[in-house]
């Protein structure tokens, strides 16, 4: 099973962010089940204005600075 | 273990005020309760302090001694508590344990924050300190955010709704509105709770508990001795603390708050009561969502009906279990290290018939859940008119 692609166990988009992050508000952060198990808080990719919700399927795209950024799988 | 009661309490109002230090808020709190519990400072045997991020927002490192020496107490025991939101709640945990295993006679607990000092950006990530910092924090999460993802969860486990979360704002910015002391004294429709500006969705700013600075504090003797300093001692009856993971991703479920019904398991029992049994309680409304899933983990109201227990009245001043009759953290105020003994104070003042414009008629037998993080510290206090 892959540590690679899991589920969304829930998300937010957060508007109001602390300084570190204000350039990137709003932005999407979510738990994600992974299907290798366990599971891991990361950031939503959302160059194409995607958003997901509970239970849609992601994929890691690639892993910044120790952080997981997650794609979802259409 | 000897019974120990609250013999004196004190707070500052909370607010934003800006020609105020920490120092000076947590002597203001201490001075009107040594007052109140007709002690002199030389009195006291140990004082703590409950304090989150003091050297963080003020640089101030070392403060239970820089308070406590600024109150004129002396030579004796002084520790600082830090358990994020639960500071001072876990400080009054341990004062009770040092008067109940007989160490002390006469505790003074204060709990203190002084957070207006540094800009909103900033505010955000010293409280982001509560949470785990290489993992959920280093993402982007807020402390908003955090609840905002428990609220989502919880939505689609149980079908909790946005007017769910708007009533628990409501009801307290009502009851805050008849607190003198209170921080927002303002009345706010469900309009306005629903339509609030977005933070973290699906939260929004009348979710948000307040930044404030304030302190409150209580003194602490043996029960048997209680009539010595005051004509209204109130009981703790019960009362533990208990923990769980600090990063949300570690919980099986973030929908409900093991630490919560830990800690309230062991209270109820050690009073001998049952929830039924509470007559009100300050709840850690720190975001709306908490509040709903306090009620569900404390057990007034079965898991996924908190919100519909909160809409149907149930919890307003004129229902069946007041809760937050000060307002809450969302209404009176939220200075983080203050908020744990700042409860106690407030049940304190129903079960003493002080409460003046929002006095409830049961007050015999109240409770206080003080939550730290997302959950990783929780105390609950169950205290009783004798």
């Amino acid at each position: 099973m892959s540590d690679r692609t899991g589920t969304i166990y829930t998300e937010t988009v957060i508007y109001s962010s602390t300084e570190a992050f204000a350039a990137d508000v709003p932005y999407q952060t979510a738990i994600v089940a992974l299907d290798s198990g366990g599971r891991v808080t990361g950031r939503i990719i959302s160059d194409h204005g995607e958003r997901v919700r509970i239970d849609d399927r992601v994929s890691r795209v690639e892993v910044r600075d120790g952080v997981p950024f997650f794609r979802k799988i259409p | 273990m000897r019974p120990v009661a609250v013999i004196g309490i004190g707070k500052t109002p909370f607010g934003a005020f800006g020609d105020r230090d920490l120092r000076s808020l947590a002597v203001e709190g201490g001075e009107k309760c040594l007052a109140n519990g007709r002690h002199a400072p030389g009195q006291v045997d140990a004082f703590f302090l409950g304090n989150f991020a003091g050297p963080s927002f003020a640089g101030q490192n070392h403060l239970a001694p820089y308070v406590s020496t600024a109150l004129g107490i002396h030579g004796v025991p002084a520790t600082r508590v830090e358990a994020a939101c639960a500071s001072s709640g876990s400080a009054f945990f341990h004062a009770y344990n040092g008067v109940a295993s007989g160490v002390y006679d006469s505790v003074l607990v204060v709990g203190v924050e002084k957070m207006t000092c540094q800009p909103t950006p900033r505010v955000t990530e010293i409280l982001a300190g509560a949470g785990d910092c290489a993992g959920e924090i280093k993402a982007g999460s807020t402390f908003a955010s955090l609840f905002a993802m428990i609220a989502r969860r919880h939505m689609h486990q149980f079908g909790t709704t946005r007017e769910h979360l708007a009533a628990v704002a409501v009801k307290n910015h009502a009851n805050g509105a008849l607190n003198p002391d209170a921080q927002m004294r303002k009345v706010i429709t469900m309009e306005q709770a629903m339509n609030g500006k977005p933070i973290a969705d699906p939260l929004n700013l009348y979710d948000c508990s307040l930044i404030s600075d304030g302190a409150a504090a209580v003194l602490l003797a043996p029960a048997e001795r209680a009539q010595e300093f005051t004509d209204k001692p109130v009981r703790v009856l019960g009362i533990a603390q208990a923990s769980d993971f600090v990063a949300l991703d570690q919980k099986p479920d973030i929908t409900t708050f093991p630490a919560v019904r830990l800690a309230s398991a062991k209270a109820y029992q050690m009073a001998g009561v049952g929830p039924a049994d509470i007559q009100l309680a300050e709840l850690h409304d720190c975001f709306t969502i908490a509040e709903i899933i306090a009620i569900e983990d404390l057990g007034f109201a079965a898991r996924g009906e908190g919100g519909p227990f909160t809409l149907a009245g149930h919890t307003a001043r004129t229902g069946s279990k007041p809760i937050n009759t000060s307002g809450g953290l969302k209404s009176k105020g939220h200075p983080v290290g203050a908020t744990g003994v700042a409860q106690i104070c407030d049940l304190v003042l129903q079960m003493r018939c002080e409460a003046g414009a929002r006095q409830v008629p049961r007050h015999s037998l109240a409770l206080a859940q003080n939550l730290g993080g997302s959950g990783a510290t929780c105390v609950v206090t169950i205290l009783g008119t004798v």
